[in-house]
Formats: structure tokens, C-alpha cells, sequence
């Protein structure tokens, strides 16, 4: 299967890649082929149509934003090359003990699980950030006021410098007994 | 003519008339008290696991009843044991299974459970068989009834498992792979079991090669069969308790009931009743908490966790009590090789099937992990009570396998038991740390979960995630609109930690200012 792929992708891409995100030349034939198939109208780069064409990904409460998430690296693009999907990829390697973890580190994974809720990239998730997420999540069959009660309970969890405020500290220390390691992990078959 | 009055009598004493139900409440009481007094001695506790303290009690009152009745009791009947006593311990385990836990490590589960367990009834009934060419056993060992043997004795037991694991809170994931291995594998023996017993009583030379086939085919419907009827009594107990209500007191008994039904129309079919039972108590847990009072709740946690620690405890004492009896037939040989087939089979079938099991999983298990999964494979009165139901008549060898089975428990109980505290703390496997989720936790989790979810169907995977978020979708428009009264949309996980925490945080602010109410 890797073999049509392979002809597509340059020899030096695929060691560029690999040392970037640690991808096996196999897995990123693998990506590839999935990146090919993703792309409809061949031209070597997604859309932000070509992910939300995935069915599955338009019943996810969160399809959008994740889609998104695949367009913030580089300013504001509006395709993405196979380079840069895989640099987003990178993201749910499964972390290896006694290794030097560049893209999946657990701050890294932190900090991509954060950006779901930042939308205006000011580094801090406020009431109305996480309330938006909160109505995507639920779903319209509970009352505005115990949502919003919900949110002010979450923040003031949280919030130690009294902001109001997530910030991205505040956010890793109120998850630090989550397995964040294993949560955002994937096994990509190698 | 009042010479021949019989006067009336203040009192009589009747025991007979009580006899079956006060010996069962002696019984109880004193496996109680035998508790009690475990608990309160803590060097004893430090040492011992409760489940050899049990036997040990248990012991002592078989060979007090032996000299005082000169008679050998059979407590610890299969239909007792698999009507009575077995349903509690394993609703108890499947009404509080972590299910996420559960299903995230399926398929490392299914692969010990059901290759695993094949694995080692194969290996141990062909050693054991093997060696008894030699002539070692002095006896004539046939190759079926070595077979059954092993059937019975390579099903690590859930019982034993619970007991030794409870006590030494091992991480998460390690104690559901062991325990989750020991309730699915369930299956696997019973289906072995009535198989072998089957071709013992056929004879070896009539078996087909059709019949093997049946076998593995029965194994998938005794699997499958029971599995789906406790989903199904699981909704079903789901739906029934979205109309109490108005009757809370009657709340507990539903789930007890339907739970305890789906496990006998399991065993109507000689189907699994384990499995039935286990996703009963799995599959209404969901509906039935959002549907139920807060009290008819605690009333449920706690009847269930008292059930299943009685039943246990019981279970101990009478595996002691059923040592003692005249039908002995010891075989040092046999009963020694048993032990280390059983240990070196485990150990081989855990390096074998982790390697396996590690190419698609995340959490990779270490070398200590294998280690304590090896040592985690405790055998206990699952394998008792199916030996108990051997018939001497069709199998000769009925007496020793019985006395190797007894053997082989005590030495997991005793040997195993006492050391995996030590040995936990020597090898620094990760203990557990028993957690109650924050808001932050739980949303930030769910977001997480969203997120991997959407990786995975972009990379076109259909992992974990993918299922689980296809199972919640399915779940939330069709299923619980039906079985939920109070219905109120998508994750309703967010919501019950609110009203936990909301909860918490009135009955703290209640006791802080008791003064002002």
C-alpha cells in the first residue's frame, strides 16, 4: 500500500518529516496515504472542507475546533501540506520514558488540549470560552444558569491569581493528576 | 375425667424446626466475628491477606465438626456456591466497574481472558498428561481427564482475585486487566468445562473433528448469549426504575432482582452466567443511577458491598471447611507439578500475550507490570465448585484432582497472597490513588476525549475514541431518552460531578456553620 505513496513523497520529505516529528518512514507512508485520501481535489494540500467532509467529524460536538487546530501552526492559512498535518499529528505520539520528547511531550499535549478552548489566542481561557465549549459539549437541554454555574465553578477551581481566568499554568496544574501521556496518546501502527 | 389434661406448656424447645436457618445465621455470624477480630489485631493484617485467616478459621471449625459429628461436611455445595454465593460477589463487581477502564483495555482483557486462558488449559492438561506417561503419578492419567482437570484449574478466579487485589491497591490499570481477565474468562471454563466433560463421557476414540468444531462454536454462543442477556436485563432494569418514583423504597430491589435474573436465565441455556451478570450490573449502572434517589442509591452501594464481603468471607471459610473430609486421595507428584505448570504456564502466557498486547497499546506493560499479572493469577473456589460437580463415575480420578485443587488454592491464598504485599513494594509497582474528579478534570477530560476522537476519525482509525463516541452519540438520541427519566441532553458526567461537588460543598458549609441553621 505504501508503494504509490512512496512515489509521491520525496525521499528528503520524508527524512525532513521524520526528524521533525519522529514519524517511522513507514508511519508517514501510512499518514500519507490517509493525506492523499483526505485530499479530494489532488492538489497536495487540505481544506478546511476536506476534513469537515469526514462524517464522523461533523457529529463531534468539538469537529470544528479540532479542524481548526490543524490551520493555527503558520499564521492563517487556509490549506494545510502534508508537512504540516503531520506536524499536528506529532502531537498524539505516545510518549517514550528516557527519550527526548520534542512534539508530544506532556506540555506540548497540555498545550494542544488548551488551544481547543482559546480562541483568541490570548493565552488564558476566560468565562465565555469555556462556556462556549461547555454549550458544544451538553447541548441545549439544560438551562443557561446552571451552565454558567458550572463555568464560574470551574474557573474558580482553577483560578489562583484570581483573574477570573484559566491561564495556561493554572489550566496544567488543575489537570495534574490526569494521564495526559496516555489520554492524548495514539497508537499509530508502525 | 380432667386426670388426662395435658397441661399447656409454658415452652418448648423445638431446634429442629429452625435447624437449616440458624445454622446458616451461626454461620455468618461467626465468619463475621472471625472478621472483626482479623481487623482489629493489625499486625495480623499486615501479614496475613483476610482470605487466609478465613480458610485457617474455617478450618479449625471442619476438624471441630469432624471430631464432634464424626462425619465430613460438604458446605461448599456447586449449587450453593454458583446460586448463592457467587451472583453477589459478581454483581458487586460489575455495578461499580470502572467502565471506561474497562473498555479501554478490552481488548488486552479478551486477549488473556479467552486466548490466554485456552492457552494455558491446553498446555497444563498436555503437561500434566505428558508427565503421567512417565508413570510418575503411579496412577493412569487419560489424556481428557487431564484435560478437564486443567479446564478447571487454569480459570484465574475472580473471588481469589478480588481478595488478595483489594488489599494492596495496585495502579489501575494492572488490577482491571487481572480482575477484568478473571471475570470474562469465565466463558472460556465453563464452555472448556462442559466440553471435556462431554468427550470424558463419550470416550476419546468417538470424538470427530465436528465435535471440536461444536465446541468453538458453543464457546461463541455460551460468550455471546451471555453477554447479551445481561445487556439486555441491564435496560430492561434501566427502564423499570424510570417509573419508581413514586415508590423509592422499592429502588434497591429492582436492580438486586433483575440483576440476580439475568444470571439464572444465563444458566437456564448453560450460558455465561458471570458475564451476564457483569454487564447487567454494567449496563444498568448508567441509566439506573440517573433514575434512582440519592438514598435508594447508598442503600444499593452499601447492600452490595455487604452482600459481596459476606458472601466472600463465607466462601473462605467453607473452602477451609471442605478440606477436611475423608476423601483425600494425595499425590505428592502430581499435586507439585500442578503447582508449577500453573505458575510457569502463567508466567509464559503473560511474556507471550503482553508482547502480543503491547504492539496496539499506549500504555505499554513494563517487565513489573507482566510480573505481578503473572503472580495476580489466583485460583480459587471457582475451580472448588467445579471440581466439587465432577462425578466419580465418570472420571475415576475425581478424589485427587479434587485434594490438587484444594492444594492449588492454598498455595495462591497462602503462598501468593502473603507474598504479593511485600513483593508489591519491592518491585515499586505504582499503587493506586483513589480519586473524585474536579469540574476542572472532568472538562477538560471530555474535551480531550472530543479531541482524540476527531484525531481518529481524521486519520481514519477506528480506535477507542471513535467507538466510544459513535456508542455516546447512539447512546444519547436512542437509548437514553427511553430508559432516563429526567432526561436532560449529552453529558450528563459534567452535570453529576457538578451536583457531587455541589453537594460536598452544602454538607461541608452545613457542619462548618452548624450553628446558624
Amino acid at each position: 500500500m505504501g508503494n504509490r505513496a512512496s512515489v509521491l513523497l520525496r525521499e528528503e520529505e520524508i527524512a525532513q518529516i521524520q526528524q521533525e516529528t519522529e514519524f517511522t518512514p513507514n508511519q508517514i507512508e501510512r499518514l500519507y496515504s490517509r493525506f492523499t485520501s483526505l485530499d479530494r481535489g489532488d492538489c497536495g494540500t487540505l481544506s478546511r472542507d476536506d476534513f469537515l467532509r469526514i462524517p464522523e467529524l461533523a457529529i463531534n460536538p468539538l469537529g470544528e475546533r479540532i479542524v481548526n487546530s490543524f490551520f493555527q501552526d503558520d499564521g492563517f492559512n487556509d490549506r494545510v501540506n502534508f508537512r504540516q498535518f503531520m506536524r499536528v499529528l506529532a502531537h498524539f505520539r505516545p510518549v517514550k520514558k528516557n527519550k527526548e520528547n520534542k512534539l508530544n511531550s506532556r506540555v506540548q499535549k497540555l498545550k494542544f488540549a488548551f488551544k481547543m478552548y482559546d480562541l483568541d489566542n490570548d493565552d488564558m481561557i476566560s468565562r465565555d470560552e469555556l462556556l462556549a465549549i461547555l454549550h458544544m459539549m451538553v447541548g441545549a437541554n439544560i438551562s443557561e444558569e446552571q451552565l454558567t454555574s458550572i463555568a464560574e465553578r470551574t474557573i474558580l477551581e482553577a483560578d489562583e491569581d484570581k483573574d477570573q481566568m484559566i491561564s495556561f499554568e493554572e489550566f496544567c496544574k488543575a489537570l495534574q493528576r490526569t494521564d495526559v501521556e496516555q489520554k492524548m496518546s495514539i497508537k499509530f501502527l508502525s | 375425667d380432667g386426670h388426662d389434661h395435658k397441661s399447656y406448656e409454658i415452652s418448648s424447645v423445638d431446634f429442629h424446626r429452625v435447624e437449616t436457618p440458624f445454622i446458616i445465621g451461626i454461620w455468618i455470624f461467626s465468619a463475621s466475628l472471625a472478621k472483626i477480630g482479623f481487623h482489629m489485631t493489625p499486625k495480623l493484617s499486615a501479614i496475613f491477606p483476610e482470605s487466609c485467616l478465613l480458610i485457617v478459621v474455617g478450618v479449625v471449625i471442619g476438624v471441630v465438626l469432624v471430631y464432634a459429628t464424626e462425619s465430613a461436611v460438604a458446605l461448599l455445595t456447586p449449587n450453593l456456591f454458583f446460586f448463592y454465593m457467587l451472583p453477589p460477589i459478581i454483581l458487586d463487581a460489575g455495578y461499580f466497574m470502572p467502565n471506561r477502564l474497562f473498555f479501554d483495555h478490552l481488548g488486552t482483557i479478551l486477549l488473556f481472558a479467552v486466548v490466554g486462558t485456552i492457552f494455558n488449559c491446553l498446555t497444563i492438561g498436555v503437561s500434566l498428561w505428558a508427565v503421567g506417561l512417565t508413570g510418575l503419578f503411579s496412577v493412569q492419567l487419560p489424556i481428557l481427564d487431564s484435560l478437564l482437570f486443567a479446564a478447571l484449574i487454569s480459570a484465574v478466579d475472580p473471588v481469589a482475585v478480588l481478595a488478595v487485589f483489594e488489599e494492596i491497591h495496585v495502579n489501575e490499570i494492572l488490577y482491571i486487566i487481572v480482575f477484568g481477565e478473571s471475570l470474562l474468562n469465565d466463558a472460556v471454563t465453563v464452555v472448556l468445562y462442559h466440553m471435556f466433560e462431554a468427550y470424558t463421557e463419550m470416550g476419546a476414540e468417538k470424538i470427530v473433528y465436528q465435535d471440536v468444531l461444536s465446541g468453538f462454536a458453543s464457546f461463541i454462543v455460551v460468550a455471546v448469549g451471555g453477554t447479551l442477556i445481561g445487556i439486555v436485563w441491564g435496560f430492561a432494569t434501566g427502564f423499570v426504575t424510570r417509573f419508581t418514583y413514586q415508590v423509592r423504597v422499592i429502588e434497591p430491589i429492582f436492580i438486586f432482582v433483575m440483576a440476580y435474573l439475568a444470571y439464572l436465565s444465563a444458566e437456564i441455556f448453560h450460558m455465561s452466567g458471570i458475564l451476564a451478570i457483569t454487564f447487567c450490573g454494567i449496563t444498568m449502572k448508567n441509566y439506573v443511577e440517573a433514575n434512582i434517589s440519592h438514598k435508594s442509591h447508598t442503600t444499593i452501594k452499601y447492600a452490595m458491598k455487604m452482600l459481596s464481603s459476606s458472601s466472600e468471607t463465607i466462601i473462605f471459610m467453607f473452602l477451609g471447611i471442605a478440606t477436611v473430609n475423608k476423601n483425600h486421595d494425595w499425590n505428592t507428584y502430581f499435586i507439585v507439578l500442578t503447582i508449577m505448570f500453573c505458575s510457569f504456564y502463567r508466567a509464559l502466557g503473560v511474556i507471550l500475550f503482553s508482547a502480543l498486547a503491547n504492539r496496539f497499546r499506549v500504555h505499554q506493560l513494563q517487565k513489573v507490570d507482566k510480573f505481578v499479572m503473572s503472580y495476580g493469577g489466583l485460583r480459587g473456589a471457582v475451580a472448588f465448585a467445579l471440581v466439587s460437580t465432577v462425578e466419580t463415575k465418570v472420571v475415576k480420578l475425581q478424589p485427587m484432582f479434587m485434594t490438587t485443587t484444594i492444594a492449588v488454592i492454598y498455595f495462591t491464598v497462602f503462598f501468593q497472597g502473603i507474598t504479593i504485599k511485600p513483593l508489591v513494594k519491592v518491585l515499586k509497582v505504582k499503587t493506586a490513588e483513589k480519586r473524585k474528579p474536579t469540574m476542572n478534570e472532568r472538562i477538560h477530560e471530555k474535551v480531550m476525549d472530543h479531541l482524540m476522537a476527531g484525531i481518529e476519525d481524521i486519520l481514519g482509525l477506528h480506535g477507542n475514541f471513535h467507538v466510544r463516541d459513535r456508542f455516546k452519540h447512539f447512546d444519547n438520541k436512542f437509548i437514553r431518552p427511553y430508559l432516563v427519566r429526567n432526561y436532560t441532553g449529552a453529558e450528563p458526567k459534567i452535570l453529576e460531578t457538578y451536583s457531587k461537588l455541589a453537594m460536598r460543598d452544602a454538607i461541608e458549609f452545613m457542619r462548618r456553620n452548624a450553628s446558624t441553621i
